[in-house]
């Protein structure tokens, strides 16, 4: 069985965002495996280890991603994949992204492929969706269980706190809900290892792709960070009182009604 | 130069420092209280295959340097300094003389079983009338056929509960008024062997700190580890390593003290500021940040001189010292910025002041570390 993971790496969750000059500041950050990333490697281990399989993770990046992709390896992964656009991609989107990935993965025999449900940095959920309708596979986003027999797969989808069991064939691609396991740390043999392990390095050229293919969709009009929260107010008197100046607050300050 | 750490030293301390605070951290402040020893954390870290860290892959060991093992002995200090301790001298006084003195045999037999973390690691140096004079060793082992029969005590070793077997320093002979000390591997079940867990200690409450005493204990010669006669001066050697662990204790158990000190001052107000706007806070935390900082860079200096396979005593003992005083003076000032609260247990720095006196006296004290920098230095 041949399973693809792909990765992002994204700031550590401990990190303060910070702004300078309109971009979000990176120097000195940690960088971390979106954790939902991390659910879907830990996944594809899992399978290899229940049914055999030649797990490969995948990234789109620069050339510091490539400690990611080790530490993937260093779970248990068997090879990693780095897209490096370093050069090439000044702005990016879930549309570049998804079509490089699918431009990678379309000549590739494919059972399976996991990807996070959601990157913790920009939140679109798309990349996963998006490189299965390019590569015209079926897919299923939020799972919470997997399990495969032969072809056909039953997967649980968490939906908003609710389950919905779904069954499903491979090829297939799936997003990984926080819920479907929990990440082994590496082992110290794993990391070691590591290092010996192969990760290829590509580059758009190397797929056949121009910039101009892969050019962002959206584009990024400004970044800011969110107003910082205001001091509360507790009112005091009597209960009318107390009513009567809320309202008043809530008609002319907060102006909500 | 080159301040980079590799690739597999940064997925090591990423790992680690998951690890400590999820694992190590949260029980820290109640093994304090109950004088638990963690044997599920030396459990968890055995299935991560970190027990036998920097030992050579074909003894289970995983074959890293020891920067890495620097690295991991920081985060679990920090997390807490009781497993930090226990972790260290596992790695740098149990399993570092077996694998550097041991015959072949000696390192299947013994190395193994430390590295899947069968065994906890310790060694037997100190004595009741021989500490910093390890020389005075009192502890005999009288030749009988083939085998030694071993009589003395031994103080202060950590870990003794929980090994299996224990390298120690003995008078094997003496020649024109002249000891000649050897070390000898002494199974802890052999009959006469006692190992006595009484100890009540300032703090590193958790860690495991035992006597040995030894009667009549009568082990085969082939147990004699590295050369007759060699066997002070071969655990003076496992110490330089030694200092290193603790030198790396020191910046853990500094590090935490420092983060809980840099958040209290930022959340706790008293007239009507935070405390990181007064001065006096702010230097107390500018000097605890540049003294750790200074610290850690020494502990990875002498971690890098020998893994290039350089002389590293002196750098190990000035790593030791200056990191185990900071230490002492950080922790101390953690509690001074916390007042009140940080004399109170719940706040941690407490422990962490209490815990940090003990690397400024063990493996070496603060007074004999000088003693080595002077003689390296040429004063004499």
């Amino acid at each position: 069985m041949n399973i693809y993971v792909l990765l992002k790496r994204t700031f550590d969750t401990e990190e303060k965002i910070t702004l300078s000059n309109g971009q979000i500041n990176e120097e000195g950050a940690e960088f971390i495996i979106n954790p939902y990333d991390e659910y879907a490697v830990e996944e594809a281990i899992q399978i290899k280890e229940e049914h055999g399989a030649n797990v490969t993770v995948v990234t789109v990046g620069g050339e510091e991603a490539e400690k990611q992709l080790r530490t993937a390896l260093a779970m248990g992964a068997d090879q990693a994949v780095l897209i490096n656009t370093e050069e090439d991609i000044d702005e990016a989107d879930q549309y570049t992204t998804a079509k490089i990935i699918a431009e990678y993965l379309k000549e590739k025999e494919i059972d399976l492929i996991l990807a996070g449900n959601v990157a913790i940095d920009g939140g679109s959920g798309q990349v996963g969706p998006r490189v299965a309708e390019l590569l015209n596979i079926p897919y299923v986003t939020t799972i919470i269980d997997l399990q495969i027999d032969g072809d056909r797969v039953n997967l649980v989808r968490d939906v908003e706190g609710d389950e919905e069991k779904i069954e499903a064939t491979l090829p297939l691609l799936v997003t990984a809900q926080q819920g479907l396991n929990e990440p082994r740390y590496p082992s110290l043999p794993g990391i070691m290892k590591a290092k010996k392990k192969p990760l290829e390095e590509l580059e758009l050229d190397d797929l056949d792709l121009d910039e101009e293919d892969v050019e962002a969709k959206t584009k990024r009009i400004e970044i800011f960070l969110p107003s910082e929260r205001q001091a509360g107010k507790i009112l005091e008197g009597e209960l009318d009182e107390q009513v009567k100046e809320l309202v008043s607050l809530l008609r002319n300050e907060a102006k909500v009604i | 130069m080159d301040f980079d750490l590799t690739t597999e030293q940064r997925i090591i301390k990423k790992t680690i420092k998951d690890f400590a605070e999820e694992e190590v951290a949260k029980g820290a402040l109640e093994r304090d209280r109950t004088k638990k020893f963690p044997i599920e954390i030396f459990r968890k870290l055995a299935d991560l295959g970190m027990m036998g860290l920097p030992f050579p892959e074909e003894y289970g060991g995983g074959g890293a340097d020891t920067i890495s093992f620097a690295i991991v002995v920081e985060e679990l200090s920090k997390a807490c300094a009781s497993t930090g301790i226990t972790y260290s001298a596992h790695i740098s006084l149990g399993g570092a003389p077996i694998n550097q003195f041991g015959t072949e045999e000696q390192k299947r037999k013994y190395l193994v079983p430390l590295c899947t973390g069968e065994s906890l690691g310790a060694f037997g140096l100190t004595e009741p009338n021989a500490g910093s004079d390890a020389g005075g060793t009192e502890t005999k082992a009288i030749e009988d056929g083939d085998d030694f029969v071993i009589n003395g005590e031994k103080s202060f070793i950590t870990n003794g509960s929980y090994a299996k077997f224990i390298p120690l320093t003995a008078v094997t002979n003496r020649k024109d008024g002249k000891k000649e000390i050897s070390a000898i591997i002494v199974p802890t079940d052999a009959e006469g062997f006692h190992v006595k867990d009484h100890y009540e200690k300032m703090g590193l409450h958790a860690s495991n700190t035992t006597e040995l005493v030894l009667e009549n204990v009568r082990v085969p010669k082939e147990n004699l580890l590295g050369k007759r006669g060699e066997g002070l001066k071969q655990f003076l050697q496992t110490l330089d390593g030694g200092r290193i662990g603790i030198g790396a204790m020191a910046v853990g158990i500094a590090q935490a003290a420092y983060e809980k000190s840099l958040r209290y001052a930022k959340e706790r107000r008293q007239f009507g500021r935070s405390l990181t706007h007064f001065q006096a806070i702010q230097f107390k935390l500018a000097d605890m940040a540049m003294k750790i900082e200074l610290a850690r860079n020494m502990v990875y200096k002498a971690a890098w001189f020998k893994d290039k396979g350089k002389p590293f005593t002196k750098e190990a003992s000035m790593c030791k010292l200056f990191a185990t005083e900071m230490c002492s003076e950080v922790t101390s000032q953690a509690v001074q910025i916390h007042g009140g609260n940080g004399y109170m247990k719940d706040f941690h720095v407490e422990r962490y002041m209490r815990d940090a006196k003990l690397l400024e006296i063990g493996e070496g004290t603060s007074e004999i570390q000088r003693m080595v920098i002077a003689r390296e230095i040429g004063a004499r």
